[in-house]
């Protein structure tokens, strides 16, 4: 395999890596919030309501700015890329599919784990609630899709 | 898909994993430094065991799908500037990870032997164990270097 298919111009670097950093920030968010409400499920009471509230705070400390990092990185490095080329590839629609239909996927996902925090505190035996594990069902489809990205991204089909 | 786009993607995805696997160490270290009871302590480390097997899964895989990219792409050689520092960082990141696992499993032996016994109230030992500084700081040379490893898998540095 010849080098030339691992090697990009100089000016994409410091965009790609904005965007890299804040995808693996993401993911990772995303997966502490998936791990904390799963825990929070076979929970009740104040353990159930602890964790749901560590599910809340990861979301918002880990996974929105990871996803801003991401979506910011990607824009930059997309107009270093392609400029102002208006055929863009499979590879760069199914990642704004995923960043774009992701971030409402994830809008929804924050509110109902903002709603599962104040279900848990207010009653239904601590637990986080219908609003909790629908939050774990976006989330855990969200953590797919941006597997799915990440395919996306290093075997860049139709480019 | 080319065995490179296979290797690549699944080098990636193992980064992913071990990245994902730092950031819920880092939200499960900051919530445990606020913990004076076995109980909480003990749900933190339930959030925390998916990251166990992803910075496992991940770190292998980085490593050895990584060996093998660098054999395989001509042009790229092991003793690289770039791929020799990014595996100096792996060393790094690895040891000082496993050192602050192996710290935080012998505290969660302790914290589930409060709970064995009973003791479920604020415990100063327990609490004294969870805010050290020592595996704080080797989490913090752990998370440097990844990004380090990231930096270096970015920008490539004289290639």
């Amino acid at each position: 395999m010849s080098i030339v298919a691992a090697i990009r111009p100089d000016e994409w670097e410091a965009p790609l890596f904005l965007h890299v950093l804040g995808a693996t920030v993401l993911v990772g968010g995303l997966v502490a919030v998936l791990s904390a409400l799963a825990v929070a499920w076979r929970r009740e009471g104040p353990d159930a309501a602890f964790v749901t509230r560590l599910a809340y705070r990861s979301f918002l400390l880990a996974v929105v700015p990871g996803y801003v990092l991401m979506r910011i990185g990607a824009q930059w490095t997309y107009s270093r890329e392609f400029g102002d080329n208006v055929t863009d590839p499979d590879w760069v629609n199914i990642g704004y599919i995923a960043a774009d239909l992701g971030g409402v996927l994830l809008l929804a996902a924050g509110v109902l784990a903002g709603l599962a925090v104040r279900s848990a505190r207010r009653g239904d035996r601590g637990r986080p609630g219908l609003p909790g594990r629908a939050a774990t069902v976006i989330v855990a489809v969200l953590i797919v899709a941006y597997l799915v990205a990440v395919w996306a991204m290093t075997a860049k089909p139709g480019s | 898909m080319t065995l490179y786009e296979w290797l690549l993607f699944l080098h990636v995805l193992a980064a992913f994993a071990m990245i994902a696997s730092s950031v819920v160490f880092t939200i499960v270290a900051v919530a445990l430094r606020r913990t004076e009871r076995p109980g909480p302590a003990l749900l933190l480390f339930d959030v925390a065991r998916p990251a166990g097997v992803l910075v496992a899964v991940g770190g292998l895989g980085t490593l050895v799908l990584g060996i093998w990219l660098a054999i395989y792409l001509k042009g790229y050689e092991l003793w690289d500037g770039w791929i020799a520092g990014a595996l100096v960082l792996w060393l790094v990141t690895g040891g000082t990870g496993g050192r602050v696992g192996k710290y935080f499993t012998a505290v969660r032996k302790d914290a589930e032997a409060l709970v064995e016994r009973g003791e479920l109230e604020p415990n100063d030992q327990l609490a004294a164990a969870l805010r050290a500084g020592t595996p704080v700081a080797l989490h913090a040379v752990s998370v440097v270097a990844l990004l380090g490893i990231l930096l270096l898998m970015i920008f490539k540095p004289g290639a």
